[in-house]
């Protein structure tokens, strides 16, 4: 065992796991964090903490990790690139590990320019795949970047994101062979909505044997609207909703669009079940987490085993 | 005024300008680079052909509107210019080619350079007249000059215009 | 080249504040090939603020001067008289100059008239783009002569992130290409993407520009002072 998570744990017991994602208030809110936690306790393996999403200011992710911890979730925080140097963010990694978080999740992170606070100074002293190599540096030979030794213990189980969808196509297994390389020990996606284009991903990942160095968890996002599928089309990169899902919201009334949405969802994920190569879903249900516990439901994946 | 593809200006249309009152009294002077290989030729048949167009307008020859730089419009209106307009061939038989194309990006560029002075932008405008157009030369003249009645004069004083304490040009009204 | 954009003219005009004579001085080099503050810029600058002067009812004396660089002390001694008769220097040279003449003049209050942005290159008439960071380390043999810390928006050594698109950098689609796509392309067409198997490690920071400033001694080139 690398870190003794519960995710990792699950993992490594061959069952397949979920995870879901919870973005910290935007100021020091805690009672919004009980509120959405309360809907995912029980009901997902691990709660990805975001960072500073999309660069707009919220509460830290090493904070809003322990916060779950108390709550009784286990958490796995993310870390970007963009605003911690590698002092800070081995410094965090420290404090982390000593509040009881086991599982890290390694990222660029957006560019400021998207956030609230464009004027900022992007750190970007490391990238994600630097990142990935430090903690497992720290975890696997007890040594800081510099080579300095580690006093006392770190166990750490290490996620990192892959975007099957990116470009250029080419450069993608690769990419993930590369963060497998440097220590990732399981990757979520990028929502999946093109079927196909993932299926090559994964038949690419697969071929390489990259499915049994690194497991892989397909990340799945609910619709809300017929509106929501055109905003994600063209303000988030990456992200390609064909124009089949996008009639099927369309061709429900505007009310019944939100549940329409679901289905296709509950759809995605029982696809991606029978996916070789797959050891879990990724639920990235963004402030409708009440409804996750209802699209696990219907997927099938309730209730959570126990390890 | 009758609109090809060819034969462009800069106003748009419909014209902000026109809509204005014009000053009473006012008699704008108007500098009006022409090239050589039409507009000027337009100017010309235009005189010949006893067309009337207004006195406001003083021409000057270039060999092709390509020539005009930024700092040569500056200077017209440094020199005391109400309007200035630069005056090249159709769009695609400029004797040089492309120079009627070059004179028109430059025209927009130097229309925010005036801006920021706090000049009305529309006081500088670019036409295309073919040398056989006499009358569509007189039209455009007439045109500029109605415009700049309207903007008033150019709140630039006209002795301004100095280059390392020697008087440059002056455009002195005729009254 | 340094690469530079003239400040707005309000803003020029706010530095210059109650001065009554200005010299508007140009440097012959970089910023004239990016049409900054050559010549050119200098007669066009000095023209809109002796307009903008006169509409505004105020006494303004415009002096232009353009010298072949403002880095080097030797190419001042021309203007000297120039800069020491001005109420304000308005400098349309880089950051460099603009300091040179602090240094030169120690009573003059240089003005910068431009905004220093990058080192870089035309690419087409009219389009200058940032090239290279400055980073005191360079690694353009491993990317086959493009660089990532100036041209990939994150400055990333293993990219290209999530948000690369058709080849286009999510921070500006319309006007940045992704360095990161442009390397692999590269080294896919000269046969080397292998180059990109191993891991780029963590850079070493210290010789760019938050290392601290850089200082190049060189003691073969330094001045010898005969003691008299």
């Amino acid at each position: 065992m690398k870190s003794n998570s519960n995710l990792e744990k699950l993992l490594a017991s061959g069952k397949f796991a979920v995870t879901s994602e919870l973005g910290p208030p935007k100021g020091t809110d805690v009672a919004a964090i009980e509120k959405k936690a309360g809907y995912l306790k029980g009901k997902v393996d691990a709660v990805n903490i975001t960072d500073n999403q999309t660069a707009i200011v919220r509460m830290s992710s090493i904070a809003t990790s322990k916060i779950l911890i108390d709550l009784g979730l286990e958490p796995v925080m993310q870390m970007v690139s963009r605003d911690r140097n590698r002092l800070a963010m081995q410094s965090d990694l420290f404090g982390a590990y000593a509040l009881g978080i086991r599982n890290v999740l390694c990222l660029t992170g957006d560019h400021q320019k998207f956030g609230n606070h464009p004027q900022a100074k992007g750190v970007f002293d490391l990238d994600s795949i630097q990142m990935l190599k430090m903690v497992k540096a720290m975890r696997d030979e007890g040594k800081v970047l510099c080579g300095d030794e580690i006093s006392g213990g770190f166990e750490m189980f290490i996620g990192a994101a892959a975007n099957p969808f990116g470009d250029p196509f080419v450069a993608r297994v690769p990419r993930l062979a590369k963060k497998a390389e440097a220590g990732a020990d399981f990757i979520q996606t990028q929502c999946i909505f093109d079927m196909d284009r993932f299926s090559k991903w994964l038949a690419g990942a697969v071929d390489r044997g990259l499915d049994k160095k690194v497991h892989i968890l397909a990340g799945v996002t609910p619709l809300k609207s017929a509106g929501m599928a055109n905003y994600m089309n063209k303000n988030v990169a990456g992200i390609n909703v064909p124009e089949e899902i996008i009639e099927r919201l369309k061709g429900v009334a505007k009310e019944k669009q939100a549940d329409e949405g679901i289905k296709i969802c509950v759809e995605q994920i029982q696809q991606i079940k029978e996916m070789k190569g797959i050891s879990g879903i990724h639920l990235m249900a963004i402030e409708w987490e009440h409804r996750v516990p209802e699209i696990l439901e219907l997927a099938g994946l309730l209730p959570r085993p126990v390890v | 005024m009758a609109q090809r593809d060819d034969l462009i200006s800069t106003v748009p249309d419909p014209d902000p300008v026109m809509k204005l009152d014009p000053v009473p009294g006012f008699e704008p002077v108007i500098a009006s680079l022409c090239c050589h290989y039409c507009s000027y030729v337009a100017a010309d048949l235009a005189g010949s052909m006893r067309l009337q167009y207004p006195a406001n307008i003083r021409i000057i020859r270039v060999p092709c509107t390509g020539k005009v730089d930024i700092i040569h419009i500056l200077k017209a209106f440094e020199s005391g210019a109400d309007g200035v307009y630069v005056s090249g061939c159709e769009e695609g038989s400029c004797h040089f080619k492309i120079g009627n194309l070059l004179a028109k990006k430059r025209v927009y560029y130097a229309k925010k350079l005036i801006e920021e002075i706090g000049l009305e932008p529309e006081r500088l405008e670019m036409f295309n007249t073919a040398a056989s157009q006499g009358p569509r030369f007189a039209e455009v003249a007439t045109l500029m000059t109605e415009r700049i009645r309207r903007l008033g004069p150019s709140p630039i004083p006209r002795n301004v215009a100095f280059v390392n304490g020697e008087k440059e040009y002056e455009f002195v009204p005729d009254n | 080249m340094i690469l530079a954009e003239r400040k707005p003219l309000a803003e020029i005009i706010e530095l210059i504040g109650d001065a009554r004579k200005v010299l508007v001085l140009g440097c012959g080099t970089c910023v004239t090939v990016c049409f900054a503050g050559g010549s050119k810029e200098v007669g066009i600058l000095a023209s809109q603020l002796r307009m903008a002067a006169s509409k505004a009812g105020k006494e303004l004396e415009v002096v232009e001067e353009t010298i072949e660089r403002q880095c080097e002390d030797e190419f001042f001694e021309g203007v000297k008289e120039k800069i020491s008769d001005a109420d304000v220097v308005l400098s349309l040279a880089c950051g460099v100059g603009v300091q040179t003449i602090a240094e030169l003049f120690p009573e003059v209050v240089p003005l910068p008239g431009v905004n220093t942005t990058s080192f870089g290159r035309p690419v087409e008439p009219g389009v200058f783009v940032e090239y290279c960071a400055g980073c005191g380390d360079c690694l353009l043999a491993l990317t086959a002569g493009i660089c990532p810390i100036a041209r990939c928006s994150k400055s990333l050594l293993n990219g290209p992130c999530g948000g690369s698109e058709n080849g286009r950098c999510e921070v500006d689609p319309e006007n940045i290409p992704c360095a990161w796509h442009m390397i692999y392309e590269r080294l896919e067409k000269l046969g080397r993407l292998d180059w990109l198997d191993k891991i780029s490690e963590a850079k070493d920071w210290s010789s760019s520009a938050s290392g601290g400033v850089r200082i190049d001694i060189r003691e073969d080139l330094r001045e010898i002072k005969l003691e008299s």
